[in-house]
């Protein structure tokens, strides 16, 4: 390896942060990942006074998400799984140095030193290596297209490699294994699983719950070969390599994947003579101290009591010890963590509890099998019957909550155990835990370490929906295992203080805009006196009136400035333009996937010249008019209309555009017709109203020049079809789509966008767009999938007829208010006089117009208020 | 002043404008908006939305706020009593009502 030529330097010196003096503590941290960042946010949390930290990372990156980092493969990016920015580190004033590697500990003098050279002082060091992963010593294992799945550089090496792929192996069956299995599923390779034990997930479920298991994972096409041994790996036949087992048989794949454990990075402290376990690991006590009493050590890289933790949660509560030691809480101690999971891995549930494997003497177990709908489940009981001590659930997780609860604290069994887990009959009812049993010490998050207690804290000072309990005590936000348990203590807790979930969308109804959707559709209300007097009060307001009109439009599609419909619309669908913060409005004539003639742009142009609008090009790919007075609109559309244009719907809540590159009737590297496409789903979903505006995108090939990834509905070519993304977003919150569904044709592909947009119009609040609307989903993009494509709540049908009727009654606003005088007489500044509003006052700037400012204005007219 | 002595001037016929939404009328200068709610109500205050300095208040949306009668500003959505003028949100921000009558088929508003 190369060592930067730079000089060494004895000990680092610093400006001391934010004008302090010398701190009384310098912190280091080795080691940036997931539990050293929750160490630097529990510390900062604790404000601290006089205290330096900073902390190494070997990674060119960040601290970022592992526990997710199989998304990576379902479209997030390395930005999406980060957990901190240069923000965190502005803020709290740490320091932190990428790409710094701390080779040697001088526990003397008190320095840590880098492999750059650098030496740096320390009061207190924190430990936070993380761990490696174990590459069996199986001859053949550093060839090329052989990986590990630890790092995003790992994951990128594996995507390059999938693409010259045709199938890939993952050595290793556990959890990480089968994480990895999915990943390389989503590259589109072959699959194949080797495991060396006798089932899958050999340390969190038993033998029935692995046969199981085994047998929803291969009907997933992951090919799954247990009791196997890899020998060596060498050139293949078929495929690049050849795995070569013990037995004597053999498989062959283009690329491998090792994932057979991790191994701590206990080595700084192995050459620095700190204790370590028997099994590796740094020693540390109760405190996460080490043999060292200024060093501590938290997450994988430690060892207590012998015992070291693949999981995040327990690394949190070392890192909250910590960071609570060193802020004076000489009290708190770790006390060793649950290891009980609950995961999907690709689409599975599986979920084990305490003791899964029975080992407690004397425990007896409850287990129930259907082979059919494949799901196992089992209980482990005390002795005497009255305890939980463990479950495996594979299949179906719903009981996870309830029976880790139940581990946890103890709480007595009812008299028939079994019916935890039978499914629920006719006969008797599933014994609820309810959360009013749990104590309030019951830790309901193990990844943030939320108690119920705190929960119902947050409830009591006004967090009343999962999204505020999230953001205010962290519950659910790590793992989200725990999601529905938190929702159930919430809901407990709000009842028991009376309150309501009003989810009400506003005085005048008593609805959510889902309610008030499926009461207009079933109850074929089609006016808003009509829906005022049997189902609200009052006269409505700016809220109820747009969200009706929307309702309205998505089911029965009539003209939106139709009689009574014009008075419920806000200004920018009354003027059928979008207002600005003069008055006047802008307009947006329609170029369907960015495509527009030469005629057409010269039109659009001459438009824009006799009217003296200020012209810009919009992040749609089409061009946007400024500064057209009301009385000026049905002017300008009518030019527009004759040239051959529609409306754009930029000023609706309603599909806006679909963006394309160019594809693959142009670009070389294109592998289908973007931009046909996008047009022919710009011209399908044109004036489909909706709870906000919708955008589109669809690229060419995966190099994703339409950006598609950040828009609600994403599609991008790939040889073998249309992969589908959803609920992307741009703009305050970008949140990249994630995949639903791959290689569609075209056909396929209309009809689960139908689906899809059809139900996000049913049952998103006012105003979410497709992203937020996701977030809120419980079961998330699984339980959207279950709608969409397998149709589990019976509504598909419905859902694509209801598109239909909106695709087939569409018509251009411009055109129906042009051609009816009694919709065209209301475009006028002033209903007693022609003059046009003398208020609205441009300059020129850069060639074009632009809104004169107050000051401006008052020069060049009189204002009419003070006049 | 009694409603005879006011300055009334005649703005538009009540089929001009549609139930549920205002119009622009000026008045000596001044832009007044001019709303007809459901049940032949009728209400005026000013047009320029003090916010943005735009002229736009009729263009807003009207509804109820409890016992309130309200227009929304299209551009800020700030509401407005419409038999005070005051603003709800803000009131620095408030505009002036004015007196409204309804004379056979004629809307007559009173600017003084």
């Amino acid at each position: 390896m190369q060592i930067p030529a730079r000089p060494a330097i004895e000990v680092m010196r610093e400006a001391p942060v934010r004008g302090r003096a010398e701190p009384n503590m310098k912190i280091i941290v080795i080691g940036h990942g997931m539990v050293g960042h929750k160490f630097l946010e529990e510390l900062q949390q604790r404000q601290l006074a006089d205290v330096e930290v900073t902390v190494l990372g070997e990674e060119a990156r960040m601290a970022y998400d592992r526990v997710h980092l199989s998304e990576f493969f379902a479209g997030k990016s390395a930005a999406d799984l980060a957990l901190a920015d240069d923000g965190f580190f502005a803020a709290s004033g740490f320091r932190i140095r990428l790409k710094s590697r701390a080779v040697a500990i001088d526990r003397r003098r008190k320095t840590v030193t880098t492999l750059a050279g650098e030496t740096l002082a320390y009061d207190k060091l924190v430990l936070a290596t993380g761990s490696y992963p174990y590459v069996p010593a199986i001859k053949g294992n550093d060839r090329r297209h052989c990986f590990v799945y630890r790092t995003i550089e790992d994951l990128e090496a594996m995507q390059a490699s999938g693409k010259l792929s045709r199938s890939g192996v993952v050595i290793g069956g556990g959890l990480l294994g089968l994480e990895c299995a999915k990943a390389l599923r989503d590259l589109g390779l072959e699959t194949h699983v080797v495991e060396f034990a006798p089932r899958l997930m050999a340390v969190q479920v038993d033998d029935d719950g692995g046969r199981i298991l085994r047998s929803k994972i291969e009907a997933l096409g992951v090919r799954v070969h247990t009791s196997r041994s890899t020998q060596e790996i060498r050139d293949g036949a078929t495929a690049r390599h050849r795995l070569v087992f013990d037995d004597g048989f053999h498989l062959e794949t283009d690329m491998i994947v090792f994932s057979a454990g991790i191994r701590p990075r206990d080595e700084l402290a192995r050459e620095n003579a700190l204790a370590v376990g028997p099994r590796g690991g740094i020693a540390i006590d109760d405190r996460c101290l080490t043999s060292d009493p200024d060093i501590y050590a938290i997450g994988e890289c430690a060892a207590w009591r012998e015992q070291m933790f693949g999981l995040v949660a327990p690394g949190y509560e070392m890192a909250r010890v910590v960071a609570r030691q060193l802020a004076g809480e000489s009290g708190a101690t770790f006390a060793g963590a649950d290891m009980s999971t609950k995961l999907k891995l690709m689409g599975v549930d599986v979920a084990s509890i305490g003791d899964a494997q029975g080992k407690t003497p004397g425990c007896r177990s409850f287990r129930y099998a259907d082979e059919c709908k494949q799901v196992y489940k089992k209980i482990v009981v005390s002795a005497d019957g009255k305890r939980l001590l463990g479950a495996v659930l594979v299949g179906n997780a719903d009981e996870y909550g309830t029976l880790l609860q139940m581990t946890l604290n103890g709480i007595a069994l009812p008299a028939d155990p079994e019916f935890l887990v039978l499914p629920a009959g006719d006969g008797k009812g599933k014994p609820g835990l309810g959360v009013d049993a749990l104590p309030d010490s019951a830790q309901i998050c193990s990844c943030n370490n939320v108690s119920k207690g705190d929960i119902c804290q947050a409830v009591a000072a006004g967090a009343t929906s999962i999204g505020e309990i999230k953001a205010c005590t962290k519950a659910g936000a790590t793992c989200g295992g725990c999601v529905p348990l938190v929702t159930q203590v919430m809901k407990a807790e709000m009842a028991r203080l009376g309150l309501t979930v009003n989810n009400h969308l506003c005085e005048h109804f008593p609805y959510s805009r889902q309610e008030l959707f499926h009461l207009i559709r079933v109850g074929e209300i089609r006016s808003f006196d009509d829906l005022l007097a049997r189902h609200g009060k009052g006269l409505g307001c700016d809220i109820c009136k747009p969200t009706a009109a929307s309702i309205f439009a998505s089911c029965w599609n009539e003209f939106v400035l139709k009689g009574e419909l014009a008075s419920l619309q806000d200004s920018n669908d009354y003027f059928l333009g979008n207002i600005q913060k003069d008055g006047t409005y802008s307009v947006v004539p329609r170029m369907p996937g960015g495509e527009v003639t030469p005629d057409g742009l010269i039109a659009v142009g001459q438009v824009a010249k006799k009217y003296g609008l200020y012209t810009k090009v919009t992040g749609g790919q089409r061009v946007d008019l400024f500064g057209a007075r009301v009385e000026q609109l049905p002017l300008i559309w009518e030019e527009l209309i004759a040239a051959g244009f529609e409306s754009g719907h930029a000023y609706g809540k309603s599909l806006r555009t679909v963006k394309s590159c160019v594809g693959s009737t142009w670009c070389r590297y294109g592998v289908d017709d973007s931009v046909g496409l996008a047009v022919e789903l710009e011209n399908r979903y044109k004036g489909l109203r909706a709870p906000h505006k919708i955008k589109f995108g669809v690229s060419g090939c995966t190099r994703e020049c339409a950006e598609a990834q950040g828009k609600d509905i994403g599609i991008i070519a790939t040889e073998r079809g249309w992969n589908l993304y959803v609920c992307g977003n741009g703009g305050m919150k970008p949140r990249h789509a994630e995949l639903i569904a791959s290689d569609l044709d075209k056909a396929g592909l209309i009809r689960l966008i139908d689906r899809f947009l059809m139900f996000y119009v049913r049952t998103a609040d006012r105003l979410q767009r497709t992203s937020t609307w996701r977030e809120s989903l419980e079961g998330g993009l699984d339980y959207l999938k279950d709608v969409l494509i397998g149709d589990s709540l019976g509504i598909a049908g419905e859902l694509e007829a209801q598109m239909q009727h909106v695709v087939d009654t569409y018509q251009c606003e411009w055109k129906t208010a042009v051609s009816d005088p009694a919709v065209r007489q209301r475009f006028r500044s002033f209903i007693n006089s022609e003059q046009p509003d003398q208020r609205i006052v441009f300059v020129r700037e850069r060639g074009q117009i632009r809104p004169a400012r107050a000051e401006e204005r008052a020069l060049a007219a009189a204002d009419p208020l003070t006049a | 002043m009694a409603p005879e002595n006011l300055p009334w001037t005649v703005v538009c016929k009540t089929a001009e404008i549609l139930p549920g939404t205002g119009v622009c009328a000026l008045v000596d200068g001044r832009h007044i908006a001019v709303f007809r709610l459901a049940g032949e109500r009728y209400h005026a205050i000013d047009n320029i939305d003090p916010r943005s300095g735009a002229s736009v208040l009729a263009r807003g949306l009207v509804g109820s706020l409890g016992e309130r009668v309200v227009v929304a500003s299209p551009l800020y959505k700030n509401h407005f009593d419409l038999n005070t003028g005051a603003c709800l949100e803000a009131p620095e921000h408030s505009v002036r009502a004015y007196p409204v009558q309804v004379s056979g088929d004629d809307v007559l508003v009173a600017v003084s």
